[in-house]
């Protein structure tokens, strides 16, 4: 039985959960849908199928080729993998060293580099004239040569006190290199911070080295940690440039396998452990750069 | 003896003029607002009081110490002298209250619990102190401006700078902040407030001057500056507001 709609005069009809609406108040909500399933899977399966198909038509082109066998015996063979793998992993525990390493030397030298590029005042022209020709040199050079340049230039002087192995100078070299591009980030950074804040921090009689400190600097980090994330990623696999002077990291213990069996199958055992290293820190770059794009965002609304 | 007194001043940004001349005189527990079109040197006035901006030519003083002295040593002149910005210009990386307490702690050496315990009076004061541990992005420009008064206020000054507080703010936010410059007005702080906000100035200064292009063109109390301006520039400034509604 229905009330009659008294500004219509035509009846109210139930809604879909027998709940009737008020005559005079505001229309029902939408009808809740229900699960659709054919909506839920039907996108899954096209793309799983699309997968399906086209990888498995480029396996088939692949594999049928007539010199597959000679390719996966090159490169893809299992049992010189198994043979190399210890050795690869002990070189690759090397890489990761030194890029733990160099990327603690790399961050705090180039944020001497960038808070001394930044600083105002006449006096400090000559050293900020002085960042601008380091980073100027070291960016300009190719990172390789340096790596050559240091790991066998500066071993093979033999000033006694300095340290004498390439590895030593190669990772020095990496950090020259590197800091100057991870400088003018973090420069960017610094220049992204507004005036006001700035002006605000003076105003309350922080000096120009507190206003750094506590008032730039922590913004500024903040600015560029998206983009840092991209070196970190670039530099572990940079580090592999050592391999040419003789350390013996994943690359260099890959070559050496490769040398004495005429086998390429363990250069791609060193890949893979690269990968298994620098997808991960991709994707956890990825997740920053979207966490600091959410926080853009949030902020500007 | 006039708390602050500025004469001669003059500034140029490059070659274009921006303060020809500024002879002004504020008294202690004195509220004085500078009203004037955009680029007329409103807010660079402001700033050369606390030496955010050097002027080129002319001598501020405070209590009849120029701003410049030893006397005031490195961070004297900003323990007297508070300015609040337009843009609130909070710290985003620190809690409100570390945006109270940091120039205490650094500046002063106080110790942190002192430090918390002064901001949260302070807080108080500015019916803040419930966002305390909030971050500056979470809370509205009224209650961000709010903030950045107290801030200002941390050094108990004698002076308070105001460079368009509201400028930024919603239309119904700028009550808030307004009524917060009213009581301390009326705990008699010395104000030096650049403001839009005609009713405002009519409201609580003590004498409005008017100025255009870097030149103070008319000052008296706001009573008769805003009825009877002498001054043509003055009346011409006033009748367009009145055209676009403002006044």
């Amino acid at each position: 039985m229905t009330a009659p709609d008294p500004r219509s005069g035509a009846t109210a009809r139930p809604g879909r959960y027998g709940i009737r609406p008020a005559p005079d108040g505001p229309p029902p909500p939408p009808r809740r849908r229900g699960f659709d399933w054919r909506a839920a899977l039907a996108p899954g399966l096209m793309s799983s199928a699309s997968i399906i198909v086209v990888f498995g038509a480029l396996y088939w082109l692949i594999t049928s080729a007539e010199q597959w066998p000679r390719i996966k015996a090159q490169f893809f063979n299992i049992d010189h993998m198994i043979a190399a793998a210890p050795r690869v992993a002990q070189g690759f525990l090397t890489n990761l060293q030194v890029w733990l390493i160099a990327l603690a030397c790399i961050g705090v030298w180039a944020l001497v580099l960038a808070v001394v590029r930044s600083l105002r005042g006449p006096v400090f022209a000559p050293f900020r004239l002085m960042v601008v020709v380091y980073i100027d040199v070291f960016r300009g050079l190719p990172a390789l040569l340096l790596v050559i340049l240091f790991g066998f230039g500066i071993p093979a002087l033999n000033i006694p006190g300095l340290p004498n192995s390439g590895l030593f100078w190669g990772g020095v070299a990496m950090v020259l290199s590197y800091s100057a591009y991870v400088a003018e980030i973090y420069r960017s950074g610094i220049d992204a911070v507004h005036e006001g804040q700035r002006a605000a921090a003076r105003s309350l009689g922080l000096n120009e080295w507190q206003t750094l400190i506590y008032a730039i600097l922590p913004q500024a980090l903040r600015n560029v940690l998206p983009a840092l994330m991209n070196i970190v990623v670039a530099l572990q696999k940079d580090v592999a440039l050592l391999s040419v002077i003789g350390v013996r990291d994943a690359v260099r213990e890959a070559q050496i396998y490769t040398a004495t069996t005429f086998n390429y199958s363990s250069l791609i055992v060193a890949a893979l452990l690269f990968l298994l290293a620098t997808v991960p820190m991709a994707r956890l770059a990825d997740w920053v750069n979207r966490r600091d794009r959410a926080r853009r965002l949030q902020i500007a609304e | 003896m006039a708390e602050i007194a500025i004469r001669g001043l003059t500034k140029y940004f490059g070659t274009r003029l921006v303060l020809d001349r500024i002879d002004v005189d504020v008294s202690a527990h004195e509220v004085v607002c500078l009203i004037g079109a955009s680029g007329s040197g409103k807010s660079t006035l402001l700033r050369c009081i606390n030496r955010l901006i050097e002027p080129d030519h002319g001598t501020i003083s405070l209590g009849g110490v120029p701003i410049d002295s030893a006397q005031f040593g490195r961070t004297g002149l900003q323990q007297r002298v508070g300015i609040v910005f337009q843009s609130y210009n909070l710290f985003p990386h620190l809690t409100v209250l570390d945006n109270l307490t940091l120039a205490p702690r650094k500046v002063q050496g106080m110790a942190r619990t002192q430090a918390n315990e002064r901001a949260r009076e302070t807080l108080s004061l500015f019916g803040m102190d419930h966002f305390a541990a909030s971050y500056p992005e979470q809370l509205s420009g009224g209650q961000q401006q709010r903030v950045a008064i107290a801030r200002a206020m941390m050094n108990a000054p004698d002076v308070l700078l105001l460079d368009e507080v509201t400028a930024a703010l919603d239309p119904e936010l700028v009550g808030e902040v307004l009524r917060i410059i009213h009581d301390l007005k009326s705990r008699g702080l010395t104000m030096v407030i650049v403001t839009h906000e005609m009713g405002f100035a009519r409201d609580v200064a003590d004498r409005v001057c008017f100025l255009s292009e870097g030149r103070i063109i008319e000052e008296d109390i706001p009573e008769r500056l805003f009825t009877s301006p002498q001054a043509p520039a003055t009346q011409a400034f006033l009748a367009r507001l009145i055209a676009s509604g403002r006044l």
